[in-house]
């Protein structure tokens, strides 16, 4: 039997149940689409946290007070809250030949008022170090200098979310305006670049002041909450990590690191426990997707197996004029695998769509990966193969005496 | 040419052998019109199916155009089909919702012939079995049953066979559409085609030039024109 004739075999028997083949085709593309989709969101999460994680900074490496508590990320809400880092910490690290830079910093949430608009917000107090260490950029103004933490100045540099918030989003001459940060007045110098989200904190919606400011006027204590280091390059990340973790153990008198009372991160440890959490969530949600694969394929191999009962006569007859077992076989393989290769190719275009719908309009960032539709294609094939393979055997098994007689 | 010798069928149930067919032998010359008749449990569907090399004998030989056909797997019995029989069945068998010229070139099909040359072909069969070119584009289910008869006589010319086997060609049909498919039968033995018939019916036998009659799985008649009562009283009751 030539291929010609077999195409043209298959496509008039299943044009000949237009409504059962579209329905059954419906099952492969609505399992094929959405295991496009899904992977494209699951894949579109996975590269916009690692890309606003790399955001935060570059080769940075993070110690946080708090034990350490699994391999994974520490949650932020934990910071502040122990009190175990000091500016004597700070010091002995920038002695570390592979600590670029070194950016203690304070953090807590505070009520700024400002004309009769008021908000909450995030309130750091940093050292000029900090811009460098976490690639914040000025758009207007100056940044914290040495000078206002020596003298402890009540300045303050706003994030644009902060500014809007404030001062409106038409403000100009921000630059000079007090606001009221827990009652206490600070003058805006500067203002920040809009940077966009960044892993767990925005920041956009941020007000940078001294380090010393924030420690004598709004916590009222000398502990840090956080201690960003910038390791010379990427390779000097982990051999710093350990580095500061002995030296602080040193520091803080502790002898067994398990108790210890400050975490090390490094940037490439939130990369990776980040990308893990959305690989799960890709896998989570390309599982799903395959479950309804797989009963679109119970579809196909139902479908079939009715197709292979109602054609018996018909399969005798062909039998009787001369089909080999190997024509019937392929004849219904082939129809199976029809079905799910219509249904894969316009599972892909839809759950194409359906990703760039959602990218395209900001809903979710998705990515539809090459291998992603290679993988559907071939997925859908092998559905077909798979669940065609039965009862195609079955027909080509029938007997063509007893085919003839099936009423 | 179909040779028979000593052919016998047993067929295995679960617990007893019955035996369709005892120790047949017979011999048709190219060229002939032959009745098989016989009624019901006789044993004459089980030579039909020895004879359409849809099923092989238990023991004995049956030499189709000289091959020996008894002894082959499913798949070279399917080539014997393909080649040298076609066949008619009492339910015309027409693929639905299709039409009556891709009817008629399904075997080709199989058979590997060219396109163009099977639709040329299928034209030339539908006209051997009279039927009008008009209905070559009909839908099979758009026939009458006369029709699809001749559709069905015109699939199994279209392979040019040795042997065409009729079973109970006209029992789906009224009694004026059963006459004019046994006229078809008729003239296309007069062109020079070996028929087959197979049926339990006197009326429908008493059109073939030869009948042989078959009971118990034995035939127990075997004669010529002239002389069919003969025959057709060996198996009256």
């Amino acid at each position: 039997m030539k291929f010609k004739d077999l195409f043209k075999e298959t496509f008039s028997s299943l044009l000949m149940n237009k409504a059962r083949s579209g329905l059954t085709v419906l099952g492969i593309v609505i399992g094929i689409g959405s295991v496009i989709a899904l992977v494209a969101i699951g894949q579109g999460a996975t590269s916009s946290i690692e890309s606003s994680i790399e955001s935060m900074g570059s080769n940075l490496v993070m110690v946080t007070p708090g034990a350490q508590q699994g391999a994974g990320v520490r949650i932020s809400a934990g910071r502040g809250s122990a009190k175990s880092l000091t500016a004597e910490d700070v010091e002995e690290i920038s002695k570390l030949s592979e600590a670029e830079t070194v950016a203690p910093v304070v953090t807590g949430q505070y009520q700024v008022t400002a004309k009769g608009t008021n908000t909450r917000t995030s309130v750091v107090g940093v050292t000029p170090a900090y811009a460098d260490v976490k690639s914040i950029e000025i758009s207007e103004g100056v940044f914290i200098t040495t000078q206002n933490n020596k003298s402890s100045s009540k300045v303050a540099v706003i994030g644009p979310t902060v500014r809007d918030d404030l001062f409106g989003e038409d403000a100009i001459d921000v630059i000079g305006q007090n606001i009221r940060i827990n009652n206490i007045i600070f003058k805006v110098v500067g203002i920040t670049i809009a940077k966009g989200t960044s892993g767990m904190s925005n920041a956009d919606d941020m007000i940078y002041i001294p380090l010393s400011t924030i420690q004598r006027f709004l916590t009222g204590n000398e502990y840090l909450s956080t201690i960003n280091i910038e390791a010379i390059d990427q390779n000097s990340m982990s051999v710093l990590q350990t580095e500061i973790t002995s030296l602080l153990l040193d520091l803080h008198n502790i002898t067994d690191s398990a108790s210890a009372d400050f975490t090390v991160t490094t940037q490439e440890d939130m990369i990776e426990s980040a990308s893990s959490i959305s690989e799960t969530l890709s896998m989570l949600l390309g599982g799903i997707a395959a479950i309804s694969l797989i009963v679109g394929g119970i579809g196909i191999m139902n479908m079939m197996l009715t197709t292979v009962t109602e054609r018996t006569r018909e399969i005798g007859l062909r039998k009787a004029i001369g089909a080999k077992r190997k024509d019937i076989n392929t004849q219904f393989l082939v129809e199976a695998i029809m079905l799910t290769f219509i249904g894969g190719i316009i599972g892909i275009i839809i759950g194409g769509s359906a990703a760039f719908i959602l990218n395209y309009f900001d809903i979710i960032s998705t990515q539809v990966s090459l291998s992603s539709v290679l993988l559907a294609f071939g997925v859908s094939a092998a559905i077909g193969i798979i669940f065609g393979y039965y009862p195609a055997r079955r027909a080509s098994n029938l007997n063509p005496i007893e085919a003839l007689r099936y009423e | 040419m179909i040779e028979c010798k000593n052919i016998t069928k047993i067929y295995k149930g679960n617990v007893e052998e019955t035996v369709a067919l005892k120790n047949v032998s017979f011999t048709i010359n190219d060229g002939e019109f032959v009745a098989i008749i016989g009624p019901s449990g006789s044993g004459k569907s089980t030579l039909m199916h020895t004879l359409g090399a849809l099923d092989t004998p238990t023991s004995g030989k049956y030499f189709l155009d000289g091959k020996d056909v008894s002894k082959l797997s499913d798949d070279e019995l399917a080539d014997i089909r393909k080649g040298k029989i076609g066949f008619v069945f009492q339910a015309f068998n027409l693929l639905p919702r299709t039409t009556v010229l891709r009817n008629v070139m399904l075997p080709l099909m199989y058979a590997g012939v060219p396109l163009e040359e099977r639709e040329k072909r299928a034209k030339q069969s539908l006209e051997d079995a009279g039927l009008n070119e008009s209905h070559f584009d009909h839908l099979s289910n758009q026939l009458s049953g006369g029709q699809m008869q001749r559709v069905a006589i015109a699939r199994a010319l279209v392979n040019n066979p040795s042997l065409i086997l009729a079973d109970e060609p006209t029992g789906n049909l009224d009694s004026k559409t059963g006459d004019i498919v046994l006229d078809t039968f008729k003239k296309l033995n007069e062109q020079g085609r070996t028929i087959v018939l197979i049926t339990h019916e006197r009326y429908i036998a008493e059109h073939a030039k030869r009948v042989i009659a078959i009971k118990d799985g034995e035939i127990v008649e075997d004669t010529l024109q002239g002389n069919k009562n003969k025959t057709f009283n060996a198996i009256k009751e």
